[in-house]
């Protein structure tokens, strides 16, 4: 395996970063190729090794002994792991169960080998993301700087293009208008009959970007009867940690949750946003360990805000909202949790709104995670691909249900200078419950 | 680097060729996994005449070429042989045109099937072959292979929806065969759809599109035993009735199709039918209640309507599906495409069952009924060389079983890697001869495709495709 040009050849003659895999899970794959066309890097680049299938083959190979090359790494990195093509396929493959562990075990291959520091991921991602008052502190001169039009200015002036690296990229992704709400309380009361009782789960990234979606998210399921529960010892589900190949401070983060939520007392743990509720839905998966039957107690009790609603049956909001709007799948709502039908559902029911079908709605927008800050070329394309699919519905308002969507798709719109709005589903349906008056968008 | 690749990187362009070994081994086969061998070089070019330039460096360089869409096909033809370049048309995936008045839509190569569906939705019009690779395969893969699908029963194969296509041949040069909608003197287009890459690679193709029909009704139907269902699906057309679709599941695969989709079919069934009528309205439910007596006269314990748009998409789905579903039994599948005549298809079912039973092969079987086409899935695991002996030599013996009841040993799935050797079984030598001369004709080195579709002379109906 030395010896054969393979630059990282000597990282994995002692480890195999398959090795944790069960080749059963490879051996699902029947090489039928149907994934294909599902995939958002295949459809882009046409080359079968940015495909799942091709994917599978290659880490098969690092499997049976073949030494990871940077070309077959480069091609593995490219995956944007939103499991499109374990929707699409037939045979059942659990591609995300492959590809995660293998990038694990790479990237920490990579620590011991050349105990590389990446002070991005070690102090943004690591440090800062997963805090939302760390957060919101930070952000604090960039709402003050938009406030008195500077951040506008500097954005047109080009000044963000000087900030290097991932850190540049981070500039334009936040929303052009970040804003303010009031601290989130411990306990919102039902409105009207009470029909359930759910614990709400605040996240990180989402409370310092987001907070008025997540008010937005409350006052809905206070409108559909639901005592409303907010432990304050919450954190940050882990998602980022265990992304980026840090599965020890992934698992830190969800114990912690198991600690702040006591699951008896609620019906559901309810969450808006996709990313976060996959990840906590596979907390039984991750760590064996003697904690793992409370975690998959706790991923048990764990549901998406539209699936929730859509099964308790939701309360038609009344006030009308006159216009067209589309609604985007996001990749850890529609393929890590196979919930697509629920946020069509639930936004049909809102008077006078248009629902158009986004062609290849399905397909990433880009974002995944920290890929847009990492995969740049790649995130870039796909973010246009979208805005072009978006454009072709003639919708104004676009919605999704995952703050890393949200966030790509209004910096592409901004790009391109389009006025359209872009929300969350929790956010126009409480405009409908709230108004008093038609809106027209 | 080799002097192949620098030529092939000045005529496709730097970006548009794959030659590090790693990456030309996702290159080795097709979704026969069986038959593996990695390419030379791979390219992956943006236009008809970067597909040219590098017919030339091959021919010039003496390489073999090997045409791929997205690699579903089934019989191995798109397998590398004799260490050949592969030429990858995914890059050319542009639906060109859609010309309703004319009733035609023109196409890259590489545009995947539901692609081109997807573009014609809300038209009120469609491409009418569907193979069940339809998510994925490309229209140029679809016309290498003359593909079918279920509504090809009554709307016919893929040749009969091509009205032109523009190819490149052995020589490098483009050239454009119609589009024609009765073609005067030879029927070039006829020769090329289905000759799998052998007489020169398509590039564009314009296809016919049909009105989509007023209306449809889909049924199943359930039965006690696979004879009872073929029986009701002879007598069916024996009544004069054609439907757009008549599928048969066998019991085995109808338990993975429930595993995987959960349609809630009673996996006690001995088989089920899903049959589908379309057309003008009026007439339709006439058609529908003949089905249905026919159906019950041979024994159908239960036959139901689809009634919502999700039941029947997801019916078909069940369909289109099952054999990629086969994955969830075992590691690797080998799908024949046989061809008996309609009335012989309980027997086929018949001697299928044994041949498993005989080589400890499990076969489950689907059927694009109505054609008489049966789809024997054999199950074993490639890491396990005689397990795939077994399979090979059932599957054999599946297709000797198949002329032997008067039938064929392709429909649909080409003729590839894999049947190559049984031609000699299915025509007479100067009925090769005579094919062999108009390859010749098109392409007197042999480099398009070399190994596939028409046996070498020699080659007996006994050995395999080609040497291990």
């Amino acid at each position: 395996m030395q010896g054969n040009g393979f630059h990282n050849a000597k990282l994995f003659t002692a480890v195999n970063p398959a090795a944790t895999i069960d080749y059963a899970l490879f051996q699902r794959c029947v090489h039928c190729g149907l994934c294909t066309s599902s995939c958002p890097t295949y459809t882009e680049l046409g080359d079968e090794n940015d495909s799942p299938r091709g994917r599978i083959q290659l880490m098969r190979m690092v499997a049976d002994g073949h030494p990871l090359s940077d070309r077959m790494r480069r091609h593995l990195e490219l995956c944007l792991d939103c499991r499109a093509c374990e929707t699409a396929c037939p045979s059942g493959v659990r591609y995300g169960r492959l590809i995660e562990p293998f990038r694990l075990a790479v990237e920490q291959a990579d620590q011991r080998g050349e105990a590389r520091y990446d002070w991005f991921r070690e102090i943004v991602l690591f440090r800062l993301f997963p805090y939302a008052d760390r957060m919101r502190r930070l952000l604090l001169p960039v709402r003050l700087m938009q406030r008195l039009g500077w951040y506008e200015m500097a954005e047109r002036l080009g000044l963000f293009r000087v900030i290097p690296g991932r850190l540049g990229r981070m500039a334009p992704l936040l929303p052009s208008r970040l804003q303010t709400a009031p601290r989130l309380p411990k306990f919102l009361p039902a409105v009207g009959r009470k029909r359930a009782r759910v614990a709400f789960f605040v996240g990180c990234v989402a409370d310092a970007v987001f907070r008025p979606t997540h008010w937005a998210t409350l006052r809905v399921l206070q409108q559909n009867g639901c005592d409303v529960f907010i432990p304050p010892e919450q954190g940050c589900c882990g998602a980022i940690h265990f992304h980026s190949g840090d599965n020890r401070g992934a698992r830190r983060m969800a114990d912690a949750n198991l600690v702040a939520f006591e699951l008896d007392r609620y019906d559901a743990i309810v969450v808006n946003h996709a990313g976060c509720g996959a990840m906590m839905k596979e907390y039984g998966l991750h760590w064996q360990d003697g904690l793992q039957p409370h975690r998959a107690k706790f991923a048990a009790k764990v549901k998406d805000i539209n699936e929730f609603l859509d099964n308790l049956g939701m309360v038609p909001p009344a006030g009308r909202i006159e216009a067209v709007a589309t609604y985007h799948d996001a990749c850890h709502l529609a393929h890590a949790q196979a919930i697509t039908e629920a946020p069509r559902r639930l936004l049909s029911l809102i008077p006078g709104l248009e629902l158009r079908e986004l062609p290849e709605s399905g397909i990433c927008c880009g974002s995944a995670g920290v890929y847009n800050l990492n995969q740049a070329e790649m995130s870039d394309r796909l973010a246009q691909r979208k805005v072009e699919n978006i454009l072709s519905t003639g919708a104004r308002i676009v919605l999704a249900s995952n703050a890393g969507c949200l966030l790509q798709i209004q910096r592409e719109l901004r790009r391109r200078k389009l006025p359209l709005f872009v929300m969350h589903p929790m956010d126009l349906l409480d405009l409908s419950y709230e108004s008093k008056r038609p809106w027209r968008g | 680097m080799s002097p192949l690749v620098t030529e092939l990187r000045a005529a496709a362009g730097r970006e548009n060729v794959l030659s590090a070994p790693s990456e030309l081994a996702v290159y080795d086969c097709d979704g026969l996994t069986i038959e593996r061998q990695p390419p030379r070089a791979v390219v992956l070019p943006g236009s008809t005449r970067q597909v040219a330039a590098v017919i030339r460096v091959c021919q010039r360089q003496g390489v073999p070429v090997v045409p791929r869409g997205a690699g579903t096909s089934l019989a191995g033809g798109c397998v590398p042989l004799g260490e050949a370049v592969v030429l990858a048309l995914s890059r050319m995936n542009k639906v060109l045109s859609i010309d309703l008045r004319n009733r035609m839509a023109v196409v890259e190569a590489g545009v995947a099937n539901l692609q081109l569906a997807r573009a014609l939705s809300g038209t009120g019009f469609h491409f009418a072959p569907d193979p069940s690779s339809q998510a994925a395969s490309t229209i140029g893969g679809n016309t290498a292979t003359n593909a079918g699908g279920p509504h090809t029963l009554k709307y016919g194969v893929t040749v009969n929806h091509v009205l032109g296509v523009e190819v490149v041949l052995s020589n490098g040069s483009i050239v454009q065969f119609g589009p024609v909608g009765d073609p005067a003197g030879l029927d070039l287009i006829g020769l090329l759809v289905g000759s799998e890459g052998t007489l020169g690679i398509v590039t564009k193709v314009w296809v016919r599109l049909m009105p989509n029909p007023q209306d449809f009704h889909t049924l199943r139907a359930i039965f006690a035993d696979v004879a009872d269902a073929s029986n009701a699906v002879s007598q069916i057309i024996a009544a004069g009735i054609i439907p757009a679709a008549m599928e048969l599941m066998d019991q085995g695969i109808l338990a993975v199709v429930e595993e995987a989709f959960h349609f809630g079919f009673p996996t006690d069934a001995g088989a089920i039918l899903i049959l589908e009528v379309d057309g003008p309205r009026a007439g339709l439910d006439r058609q529908q209640q003949r089905i249905v007596e026919l159906c019950r006269q041979f024994g159908a314990r239960e036959v139901l309507q689809a009634s919502t748009a999700p039941q029947r998409e997801l019916l078909w789905k069940c369909r289109k599906l099952a054999v990629a579903a086969t994955g969830r039994l075992s590691p690797s599948y080998l799908i024949e495409d046989g061809v008996v005549p309609r009335s012989r298809l309980p027997q086929i079912i018949d001697r299928i069952a044994e041949i498993g039973r005989r080589h400890q092969i499990r076969i489950v079987n689907v059927a694009h009924a109505g054609d008489g086409n049966v789809h024997p899935i054999l199950l074993f695991d490639e890491r396990d060389r005689q397990q795939v002996d077994r399979a090979l030599a059932a599957g054999r013996e599946v297709l000797e079983e198949c002329i032997a009841c008067g039938g064929s040993v392709t429909a649909e799935h080409g003729i590839g890697i894999e049947k190559i050797a049984l031609m000699g079984r299915l025509f007479a030598p100067a009925d090769l001869e005579a094919m062999r001369r108009v390859r010749q004709a098109f392409d007197p080195s042999l480099r398009l495709n070399p190994g596939k579709l028409i046996p070498p002379r020699g080659l007996s109906p006994l050995d395999r495709g080609h040497p291990q």
